[in-house]
């Protein structure tokens, strides 16, 4: 039940990619051109926000409105980390889209992302079956 | 992000729910990574990504007084079909390979400030840079 609250922070969330223009494609592409500062102003805002608020959690011990521990798994380091990190970024250069503002693409009427959608799709299905033979 | 690590107890990532997808999809599939992972219990993660596409119908049709650019028009082609289904794969592929993309690594990652991340978002940059700036 407790899942359902992510439903209308997803909502806000969908909001907040298109109003900060950063699920536009002209906008990833100018920031890897280097010729706006708002990708990095915008990323920057939410890790400021973010890191203070993890800050407040740990110091504070806060628990989930449910009264539940808060999840705060850190993600270990692999070969993967670099390897998928460099593919995925040529991905989000090519398509201006990362994987949640694919999902606000298509909300907002974009059909073409329908199509990064089925790539991101069979992207996901190609590394479930190569994950054995991936060096990690 | 705040909001999701106090409703709903998560750590904040959109890429894997690529990954549940894959599962609900297939869901006799022998491959570990897919049947291994339990998608029920990260249901919430669906229902975000719902959220986002709701969310930027909400902004796009209600909240903009102008029409929405997110993809260029070059792209509305055969060829601009294939560099998003190209593109959409590298995405898929190598989020899942990282563990992570723009709001599990940069976001969530780096505000929890787990080196890992920044490694992953430094490569992300090196993948989008090589992109813009050498091959296309």
């Amino acid at each position: 039940m407790k899942a359902f609250s992510a439903l209308p922070i997803g909502i806000f969330f969908g909001i907040v990619l298109i109003k900060s223009e950063v699920a536009s494609w002209f906008r990833v592409r100018a920031m890897f051109r280097f010729e706006e500062a708002h990708m990095y102003l915008v990323i920057a805002s939410a890790v400021v926000v973010g890191a203070i608020a993890i800050q407040l959690i740990k110091r504070l011990g806060l628990n989930t409105i449910a009264g539940e521990p808060v999840s705060l798994k850190a993600k270990p380091f692999t070969k993967g980390t670099i390897i998928g990190g460099v593919l995925f970024g040529m991905g989000w250069a090519i398509t201006g889209a990362c994987p949640g503002p694919i999902f606000a693409q298509i909300g907002s009427g974009e059909w073409m992302a329908g199509v990064t959608f089925i790539g991101v799709f069979v992207g996901a299905f190609l590394y479930a079956w190569l994950k054995p033979r991936l060096p990690h | 992000m705040p909001l999701l690590l106090l409703l709903v107890g998560k750590s904040f990532g959109v890429s894997s729910s690529f990954r549940h997808l894959c599962s609900i999809c297939l869901p006799g599939s022998k491959l570990d990574y897919l049947r291994s992972n339990d998608w029920r219990a990260e249901s919430w993660n669906l229902l975000f990504a719902v959220g986002v596409i709701i969310g930027a119908g909400i902004a796009v049709f209600f909240l903009s007084s102008s029409p929405v650019e997110l993809l260029p028009e070059s792209y509305s082609n055969r060829r601009g079909a294939l560099l998003l289904l190209v593109g959409g794969i590298l995405v898929g592929f190598g989020t899942r390979y990282a563990d992570g993309c723009t709001s599990g690594h940069s976001i969530m990652g780096m505000s929890s400030l787990n080196w890992p991340s920044l490694v992953a978002t430094i490569s992300f940059f090196a993948g989008g840079l090589f992109v813009v700036h050498i091959i296309l």
